[in-house]
């Protein structure tokens, strides 16, 4: 597949400050790209500057191959956009605003099927300002799409909206794509990035540190897999024989196995073989998680020139 | 084109839906016309032997210097308070990004500004000749030609101001202390031939003063276009729209 955005070298300073420090990533056509990243790591600068929407970056960037510092005003008319931070006039209505947004393009699409699709019939004729955060979230995001966008860009999107409201977002968003359109998606909620993305970047301090399918990161960065049951026999030391075993922890009655592999069928076989029928046998797989928790060390911390 | 006009007619009911700018710009002009008209009444007047009013009636003079109140309230208050709010809440990023242009967005701005301003006068206008049968203007054509270069010129101030003021409240102090120097000292408040000379010099500062003046001397008889006062509203004008669009920003 086509690269839809290429980023080499990326970089953006504030002062002293370097909000996206050397970024590269390519994201392809029809794709869902995420930058996963605690905050202040430099992904909205980072999907911003992609958009024309902040001056003065380096590197090379191109958006549908078109150069963002002179030709912003031709992407813009290609992509759908959800800005982090942004807002529409207050006494605006629902209805005004997409329809004004829609007639930015020629190939506008019907916006009354995206109020329906987005939970915002009932609120057609509610200004703006009365809107719950949850319900302006939900009329960004339809505005993103209503210029029929090849790129949509989604910054933080789900924040604000309820867990019902949050899954109606995804399997939306995955239409989308199913719809052949590029998203870009920036967010902080691991679980998010884990479900939908179909590649994504882990961003820290301004930089990459790892892209790849959230599968392929779990199985490069966080393969240990752990086993836990309960046992009142005292020696278990023969679990430690096993090779994919890597390390066996006991509290009291509970037991932690952690390994690699196939370690679950291996462990229960044995505690089997050794009389242990445990009812509370459980795995727990790696996630994204562990996979962010491993790579990144904590705290967001600002980067500060030298 | 089919953005602007959108735009526009969005922009249109949103100032309509704004009760305070509604205030300024329809009211008070309004309420000043009525009580300075009940307190110089509708005969030429003297003031300590001195012709004052120019020789015309109060109603007459005031007539004039309230279009350029109007005017001026739309330029120096409601339209930086609103570009300047739209700023500061982010509505100029969710217009940029997209992909609303700076000139559909000041354009719009000047469109707006205009249709309220011709109501506002209208308003003013009919008012004024009910309750105090204010004369006609002497040479319509002529108003016409002075007033849209002095709506342009209050735009281009109150885009400059909406650029330079970073929040809703600063671009509110300095409008209102702006409009309200100019108000006194422009002509709409006590008329400029009973003003002290200090005063009459700091009104020459104001660009309402001319824009008064230019409307004022072909709405009444015997003064003909004043090149003067359409000059300084002109040269105004330009270089506040250089300004603007040069200092304007999204965020
Ligand atoms: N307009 C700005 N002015 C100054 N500093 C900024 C600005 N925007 C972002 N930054 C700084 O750049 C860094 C990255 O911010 P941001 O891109 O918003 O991160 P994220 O979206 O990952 O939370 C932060 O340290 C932030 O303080
Ligand atoms: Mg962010």
């Amino acid at each position: 597949m086509n690269n839809i955005i290429e980023v080499n070298n990326l970089r953006k300073t504030y002062g002293e400050v370097v909000a996206v420090d050397e970024v590269s990533f390519n994201v392809k056509e029809g794709e869902i790209f995420g930058l996963l990243g605690p905050n202040g790591a430099g992904k909205t600068t980072t999907v911003e500057c992609l958009q024309g929407l902040r001056q003065s970056f380096t590197g090379d960037v191109r958006v549908l191959g078109l150069n963002p510092h002179d030709e912003a005003q031709d992407i813009r008319r290609q992509i759908g956009s959800q800005l982090q931070e942004s807002a529409l006039p207050d006494r605006i209505k629902v209805w005004e605003a997409l329809d004004l947004f829609a007639s930015l393009t020629p190939n506008g699409l019907d916006w009354e099927a995206l109020l329906e699709q987005w939970g915002l019939t009932e609120k057609r004729s509610a200004s703006f300002s009365s809107l719950s955060g949850g319900q302006r979230q939900r009329l960004f995001i339809a505005l993103a799409l209503v210029n029929d966008p090849k790129i949509v860009f989604l910054d933080e999107m789900t924040q604000g909206l309820d867990p019902a409201a949050r899954h109606v977002a995804w399997d939306l968003i995955r239409a989308i794509r199913d719809k052949g359109k590029t998203v870009v998606m920036v967010t902080h909620f691991m679980d998010e990035a884990e479900t939908l993305c179909d590649r994504l970047a882990i961003v820290d301090h301004g930089t990459i540190i790892a892209t790849d399918t959230p599968q392929g990161l779990i199985n490069t960065y966080a393969s240990k897999i752990n086993v836990l049951f309960s046992t009142d026999q005292s020696d278990i030391s023969y679990l430690e024989q096993i090779t994919e075993v890597e390390k066996v922890t006991k509290h009291g009655s509970r037991v932690e196995v952690k390994g690699t592999g196939a370690v679950l069928a291996v462990v229960a076989h044995s505690l089997v073989e050794h009389g242990i029928t445990p009812s509370d046998l459980r795995v727990e797989q790696p996630s994204l998680e562990d996979v962010f928790l491993n790579l990144t060390s904590g705290a967001p911390k600002t980067k500060v020139t030298a | 084109m089919n953005t602007l006009l959108k735009l526009s007619w969005v922009e249109l009911k949103l100032f309509i839906r704004e009760p305070i700018t509604m205030i300024f710009t329809f009211a008070l002009p309004l309420i000043s016309l009525f009580v300075l008209s009940e307190v110089f009444g509708t005969t030429p007047q003297t003031e300590g032997g001195e012709i004052a009013f120019r020789g015309v009636a109060p109603t007459d003079y005031y007539i004039s210097a309230y279009v350029g109140l109007v005017i001026a309230a739309v330029g120096l208050i409601s339209l930086p308070v609103h570009l300047s709010s739209y700023k500061e809440k982010g509505v100029l990023r969710r217009f940029r990004a997209s992909s609303i242009s700076v000139k559909n967005l000041l354009s719009s701005q000047v469109i707006v500004t205009f249709i309220i301003t011709l109501i506002c006068v209208i308003i003013l206008f009919i008012a004024a000749k009910l309750a105090y049968d204010v004369t006609m203007p002497n040479s319509p054509g002529l108003l016409i030609l002075a007033f849209i270069p002095s709506v342009l010129c209050f735009a281009a101030i109150g885009v400059l101001l909406g650029a330079l003021l970073p929040t809703a409240r600063a671009a509110q102090g300095v409008g209102l202390l702006l409009f309200f120097v100019m108000f006194f000292l422009g002509g709409s408040g006590p008329p400029f031939d009973v003003m002290s000379p200090t005063l009459q010099t700091v009104g020459d500062f104001t660009p309402m003063k001319w824009a008064v003046i230019a409307m004022q001397d072909v709405w009444l008889v015997g003064f003909g276009w004043n090149w003067t006062a359409f000059g300084v509203v002109i040269g105004i004008m330009v270089g506040a729209w250089i300004l603007a669009i040069r200092l304007f920003r999204w965020d």
